[in-house]
């Protein structure tokens, strides 16, 4: 028993005690509640119900085509977000003409901007990426800026004597001074576009995870609601545990190392 | 080549007050000016090892940073080998008070930046490798700098000064924060590195002890605005020692005189 339960074991136990705790309470509630099992179905139906979503294939597909739309909302994110950081950053000039319409847009829900989305590029993929694309362009804009300013000047006065241009000053002093800021900030962002892909897929599409839950709701199969939102969860979770595990590779450990 | 000439040199900071003193005055006398050093003249040989002293903000880090191009004189000039400074140059390498090593590169990338441009690889690494063990790293090559302790830092930091093969080296008080051992050994590093390489050495620090034992020629700053209070070519043999050569622990006693400590304890 003590063998078990040694510090090596507790992060692994410990999450599987809080994880049975819920389901039991969830089941209590079904039990002690006044609600039919259909508004609320009880975890064995719920995992019945997974097991048909599963090999029937409609999970995988919806699994699919929401990783889908999140990757390239977050790439664009990324490649336009994080150059224009790095600019708003180095110049002063860029950033007093920017930051303020950059800040203005920032607190704006991406769900505000639902109904011009769909105006603007109809039914389908489109709206739902420009959607996540929002999500995370400004947390990433804002935070590529806030780590290239905090660069130690000292590293620019370095490459100012060794002669770096303008290419060798980004690739070799920028860019890898703020890469663990910004594996933060892909992390952060990437959770925001993974919350806000399931709402852009309940208006425009038809299919991804969204779709699933409004879908079940629309046939009354609140099993199939809260299959979908353990995945959601599920997935979620994981890549949080993937872009953690990122920030340690070598050329990003150095930060963690010196804090 | 090594020859620099210092002349006139002054170099002034302007402070921005929000309120004028006396109301009624004119914008343009808003601004304080405080003026940080005044009249420096300085000639230093090629080759020759320069200790600047002075008190703690006297402005000898400025003075140094004018010199190497990180920083602008208000007025004056100055001149390496002839040619009138204007920024930073691969040939007058700039050694950091605080580690500048980049902390994203291993050992190995930090003491190639200054040789990347030559075209042959198996000749630049193996002049990296000669520089890093000349500085005793052998070993360390792919250690990131966080690996390292603080005596190893600087003699990377210098290992990839010395590897740019500069004109002029500058060391801005190399030696701060290291313990009492790993500074008398550095201290003994950089004069070994100096007779090896041959080049001029200009370092700033408040270290009286550092400055006698080391420098080739000592300057000493001091007043407001710093002026150069003295200046003094020291041949003394090496291994210098205060009881081996007691002019050397006179001018000691003197130079404590100078920067406000009655003896020397």
């Amino acid at each position: 028993m003590k063998s078990t339960l040694d510090s090596k074991n507790l992060p692994i136990l410990l999450p599987v005690l809080a994880f049975s705790l819920v389901l039991m309470i969830w089941e209590l509630m079904v039990r002690v509640g006044c609600w039919s099992t259909d508004v609320f179905p009880e975890p064995l139906r719920v995992i019945i119900s997974m097991g048909e979503l599963i090999s029937d294939g409609t999970l995988f597909k919806h699994v699919i085509s929401s990783l889908f739309r999140v990757t390239i909302g977050f790439y664009l994110a990324i490649a336009l977000g994080i150059p224009l950081g790095m600019l708003l950053g180095r110049r002063e000039i860029v950033k007093h003409l920017f930051n303020p319409v950059i800040q203005f847009l920032r607190p704006i829900s991406p769900l505000a901007w639902i109904p011009l989305s769909m105006l603007w590029f109809g039914i389908g993929d489109k709206p739902a990426v420009f959607l996540i694309f929002l999500s995370s362009f400004f947390p990433l804009v804002v935070s590529t800026t806030a780590a290239v300013i905090s660069i130690n000047p000292v590293f620019f006065q370095v490459a100012a004597n060794f002669n770096f241009n303008r290419l060798e000053v980004i690739t070799k002093i920028i860019i890898p001074a703020i890469l663990p800021s910004i594996f933060t900030a892909l992390r952060i962002s990437l959770g925001i576009a993974w919350l806000v892909v399931v709402a852009a897929e309940m208006i425009a599409v038809k299919s991804g995870l969204g779709y699933l839950i409004l879908d079940s709701r629309n046939a009354l199969r609140m099993d199939y609601v809260i299959d979908g939102m353990i995945v959601i969860g599920a997935i979620g979770l994981f890549i949080d545990f993937f872009m953690k595990r990122l920030g340690r590779i070598d050329s990003v450990f150095w930060a963690s190392a010196t804090r | 080549m090594g020859h620099i000439v210092i002349e006139n040199l002054r170099k002034e900071y302007s402070n921005r007050r929000h309120f004028s003193r006396s109301p009624g005055s004119n914008p343009a006398e808003y601004r304080e000016i405080i003026r940080v050093l005044d009249d420096i003249n300085l000639e230093f040989e090629d080759g020759e090892m320069v200790s600047i002293l002075g008190p703690s903000g006297c402005g000898k880090s400025t003075l140094l940073r004018i010199i190497a191009g990180f920083d602008k004189a208000t007025s004056g000039s100055i001149r390496i080998d002839q040619k009138e400074v204007k920024g930073p140059s691969p040939n007058h390498i700039f050694v950091f008070q605080h580690s500048a090593l980049l902390p994203w590169m291993t050992v190995r990338q930090n003491v190639g930046l200054g040789l990347r441009n030559i075209e042959d690889k198996v000749r630049m690494e193996e002049k990296i490798k000669e520089y890093i063990e000349m500085v005793e790293l052998g070993g360390f090559e792919h250690h990131y700098p966080y690996q390292l302790s603080g005596g190893m830092q600087r003699r990377a930091e210098l290992a990839r000064a010395i590897a740019a093969n500069p004109d002029v080296l500058f060391m801005d008080e190399p030696f701060t924060g290291l313990d009492f051992l790993t500074h008398m050994r550095s201290r003994e590093e950089t004069v070994n590195v100096h007779e090896y390489i041959g080049k001029t050495i200009l370092f700033v620090t408040h270290d009286i002890d550092d400055a006698l034992i080391m420098g080739d020629r000592i300057v000493v700053l001091g007043g407001k605005p710093s002026r150069v209070k003295m200046e003094r070519t020291l041949h003394f043999p090496r291994p210098r020692d205060f009881e081996k050569y007691p002019e050397l622990g006179k001018l000691r006693s003197e130079v404590f005189l100078m920067l406000g400590v009655p003896y020397a304890v």
